[in-house]
């Protein structure tokens, strides 16, 4: 193949897999952050105890983190069939990409809001602040360089879970590399994926630490 | 102004409990400052914490400017919260705001609308000395200019009343020697009637106006400072000023004279020798500064038993020493 064959391929391709990332990467962060906010919330000395609750929550975001991604994806066809309307495709594929991805998510915003200092959790609640100032005002807004950071982590992996896309007859980047570098022998293919997958992904990792380092105040 | 009954708390944790405030009563009057003396882990925090129910008690009554808050509903509480100023050994305040909008916080909770907050927070920023650095991080800033942010902010709502957990533990001799003057002046301009625990009697002897030693969860002993280093057997006394345990010898009585204000401007030692005619061997004593007084405790000894020396000993008492025959 001429490079002129290639650029088309690889432009498509970049799209669809940052279709993909994008749009699985906002739903992953606003359902992780709700999961997140829920487990630290539930916790036995949390703000809003719920025991059996926290308990439940756990062992739900411990299977999606148990289970291989691949496996994960196959698993949710039906599931991804009754969202999407259909199991195939880029679309579709934002079903299972979001469910792997939100329980990833979660435990790394609940490590997050753990780490901020109850010290200041308890001077907001002797000034009188409700729960709802605490989420927002204390624990989520102390949290926000490790939410950013949780979340860079978070769309680097998602970018790639997108490699296997393929497999559910979905686009992007990996099914490119896979159907022309590795079953073709298009070497030129396979090396120019994997050139924009680094550059993808250090340009991720690069502005989600510009935000992290522009949030805190150590 | 602040009241406390009966009040127990009990911290339990699988199976094992801990009784960290044991049947405590305590009463702050209007506009003094009331110390809680105590070592690490004697309930100091907790019954502090009890005041503005960050911990639920077990049992007990807090009264605060004559509200039961225990009756109160969630809403009615955080109100009254609002009114009772806090501050913090570790200073609690929020990282990701300056120092602006750490004061500006209790306002927002408040629900204080933007408009007038700039205006009360500068105002707040003048009152502890801090209104450079109304743009800086709490990271930028001094342990001493932290717990001023603390202090501004904890007087956001006007309250009447300030608790302190350890406000100058975290700080140097010089720096707390400047946020207890600060605290001192608030008092006396502002009317604030503080509450504050401390493991650090030099606290007490700077700022107090009473004072209660707490000792695993239980007031031991309780009331005016002045009152109580001049009291027979007060602890405080003793704490303040330890002298060297000494055995009289026969034939002779050792006692410990307390003197305070006038009394301790006086020549009482010679005095006495010159009126009774006697050798008055000085065994050890120490004057400290309480309260802007001077108060200082003498141990020494007198020829003779007790006999000899009743009318001695009244002679001192008429001159308004306290003074403490030693066992
Ligand atoms: N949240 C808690 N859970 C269990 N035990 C606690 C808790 N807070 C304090 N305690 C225990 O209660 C006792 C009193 O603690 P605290 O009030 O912090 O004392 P102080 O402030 O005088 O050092 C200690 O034995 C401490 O271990
Ligand atoms: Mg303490």
């Amino acid at each position: 193949m001429t490079w002129d064959e290639i650029w088309p391929l690889l432009r498509t391709a970049t799209g669809e897999t940052l279709y993909m990332t994008g749009a699985s990467a906002a739903l992953a962060g606003v359902l992780g952050l709700l999961l997140g906010v829920l487990l630290v919330l539930s916790d036995r000395g949390g703000l809003l105890p719920a025991p059996a609750l926290n308990k439940g929550l756990g062992f739900v975001v411990n299977i999606g983190r148990s289970l291989p991604y691949l496996i994960l994806m196959v698993a949710l066809i039906p599931f991804t069939r009754f969202v999407a309307g259909s199991s195939y495709g880029n679309t579709a594929m934002i079903v299972p990409l979001t469910v792997g991805a939100a329980p990833f998510y979660a435990r790394l915003v609940e490590t997050a809001l753990r780490e901020v200092d109850p010290g200041v959790v308890a001077a907001a609640r002797a000034m009188g602040a409700s729960r709802r100032e605490l989420v927002v005002k204390v624990l989520l807004r102390e949290a926000r360089p490790g939410l950013v950071a949780g979340l860079t982590v978070t769309v680097i992996a998602l970018l790639g879970y997108t490699a296997m896309a393929g497999t559910v007859g979905a686009g992007g980047l990996g099914y490119l590399a896979i159907s022309y570098g590795y079953e073709r022998f298009e070497t030129k293919v396979m090396v120019a994926t994997v050139v924009v997958l680094i550059v993808l992904v250090q340009l991720v990792q690069m502005v989600g630490d510009l935000v992290t380092r522009r949030l805190t105040h150590k | 102004m602040i009241q406390i009954e009966k009040l127990r708390k009990v911290y339990r944790d699988r199976g094992r409990a801990v009784t960290a405030v044991d049947d405590v009563d305590l009463t702050v009057a209007d506009g003094e400052v009331f110390g809680v003396l105590g070592r690490s882990g004697a309930g100091k925090s907790t019954l502090l914490r009890c005041v503005n129910l960050l911990e639920r008690p077990d049992s007990g009554r807090v009264t605060v400017a004559g509200q039961d808050l225990l009756a109160l509903s969630g809403g009615e509480l955080r109100r009254a919260r609002q009114r009772i100023g806090m501050i913090h050994q570790h200073f609690g305040l929020l990282s990701s705001r300056t120092v602006a909008g750490n004061v500006a916080f209790p306002l927002e909770v408040m629900g204080v609308p933007r408009a007038e907050r700039g205006e009360r927070v500068a105002e707040l920023l003048d009152l502890v000395g801090l209104a450079d650095h109304a743009g800086a991080h709490p990271a930028q800033i001094s342990g001493g200019q932290k717990q001023r942010v603390g202090i501004a902010r904890a007087l956001a709502g006007r309250p009447k009343v300030l608790l302190s957990d350890e406000a100058t533990s975290a700080l140097d001799p010089e720096t707390t020697a400047s946020i207890l003057a600060l605290l001192r002046d608030l008092n006396r301009r502002l009317g604030l009637t503080v509450l504050l625990i401390t493991h650090e009697m030099e606290v007490v002897k700077r700022i107090c106006d009473s004072v209660a030693i707490m000792r695993d969860g239980r007031i031991t002993e309780a009331g005016p400072v002045r009152d109580l280093l001049t009291a027979p057997g007060s602890e405080l006394a003793r704490d303040l000023f330890p002298l060297p345990a000494h055995a009289p010898r026969p034939g002779s009585t050792v006692v410990d004279v307390t003197f305070e204000g006038d009394s301790a401007d006086r020549p009482f030692v010679s005095a006495l020798a010159r009126e009774f005619g006697i050798d008055v061997n000085i065994l050890g004593g120490a004057v400290e500064e309480v309260g802007g007084a001077r108060v200082g405790r003498l141990r020494v000894e007198l020829p003779g038993g007790p006999e000899e020396n009743a009318a001695r000993l009244a002679h001192l008492r008429a001159q308004g020493l306290t003074v403490e025959v030693a066992p």
